[in-house]
C-alpha cells in the first residue's frame, strides 16, 4: 500500500517537499515506515530512533501498525522553546 | 488555557488570564531569542509546529501539570515564525496558591514542552548560514 508522510524541519528540507508517499506491505509498522524513509533519505540514518513517528497526531512505536488511511508525520528530535 | 500564534506574544494579556484571587503565587517563564550560542551569533530564529500535534500536545500538558499540581490556572503560547533577538518564543503562566507549586509546575512545563511538543527551531547565524536545531 502507498503511504503519505508529513515531513517537517530537516526531514522536509532533505526531501524537498512537506510530505513522502512510500510504498509498503499492508501490514506495515511504524518499523518499516522508518525502515522505507530512511532508504529514501538516508540522511536521517544518524538520528536513529531519535527519530520519531506520529500516527493520527500521537506518538507511536515500532510496533504500531499503520494503515492508507492514518496521518503518519515524521518527527525529527523537537526543539520548541 | 494553551495557544499557538503567529503574532509576538502578549505577555500581559497571558499574565491577566493566569491571574485569579485565589492565588498567592503567578510564575512567569519566557524563553526568549539569544544573541550568542558557542561564540555563534544568531540574527533571528524562525519556529515550525505539527499545529494540529502540537496544540494536542500543549492542552495534554497541561492536563498532566493539573492532575499533579494544585494549580489555580495555567496558560502556554508557543510563537511560530519568525522570533527576532530578544522577543520571546515561548510563554508559560501558572498560578497557584502558595510558591512552591508554581515554580515546580512552571518548571516542568518548559522542559516537558521542550522534550516532547512538535515544534522545531531553525537558526539563522549571522555568517548567513541556517540549520535546522535537533538535539539529540
Amino acid at each position: 500500500m502507498k503511504v503519505r508522510l508529513k515531513l517537517f524541519a530537516v526531514a522536509r528540507q532533505l526531501a524537498g517537499d512537506d510530505t513522502i508517499e512510500l510504498d509498503v506491505p499492508n501490514d506495515a509498522t511504524v518499523a518499516v515506515v522508518r525502515q522505507e524513509l530512511v532508504r529514501q533519505i538516508p540522511e536521517l540514518v544518524p538520528m536513529g530512533d531519535q527519530l520519531r513517528f506520529a500516527v493520527n497526531a500521537d506518538y507511536a512505536g515500532n510496533a504500531v501498525a499503520v494503515s492508507a488511511a492514518d496521518e503518519i508525520a515524521c518527527i525529527p528530535p523537537v526543539s520548541g522553546g | 488555557m494553551v495557544d499557538l500564534t503567529d503574532c509576538p506574544i502578549d505577555v500581559t494579556k497571558l499574565l491577566s488570564d493566569v491571574g485569579s484571587t485565589q492565588a498567592g503565587a503567578v510564575v512567569l517563564f519566557l524563553g526568549t531569542t539569544r544573541e550568542f550560542t558557542n561564540g555563534r551569533r544568531t540574527t533571528t530564529l524562525d519556529y515550525e509546529a505539527y499545529n494540529d500535534m502540537a496544540e494536542r500536545k500543549l492542552a495534554a500538558l497541561e492536563q498532566q501539570a493539573r492532575a499533579r499540581w494544585e494549580l489555580v490556572e495555567c496558560g502556554i503560547v508557543h510563537r511560530l515564525g519568525t522570533v527576532p533577538l530578544g522577543e520571546p518564543s515561548v510563554a508559560i503562566a501558572v498560578s497557584s496558591a502558595h510558591r512552591a507549586t508554581a515554580f515546580e509546575a512552571g518548571r516542568w512545563l518548559i522542559d516537558t514542552l521542550k522534550s516532547e511538543v512538535p515544534i522545531w527551531k531553525r537558526e539563522h547565524w549571522a555568517d548567513g548560514t541556517s540549520e535546522w536545531v535537533h538535539p539529540t
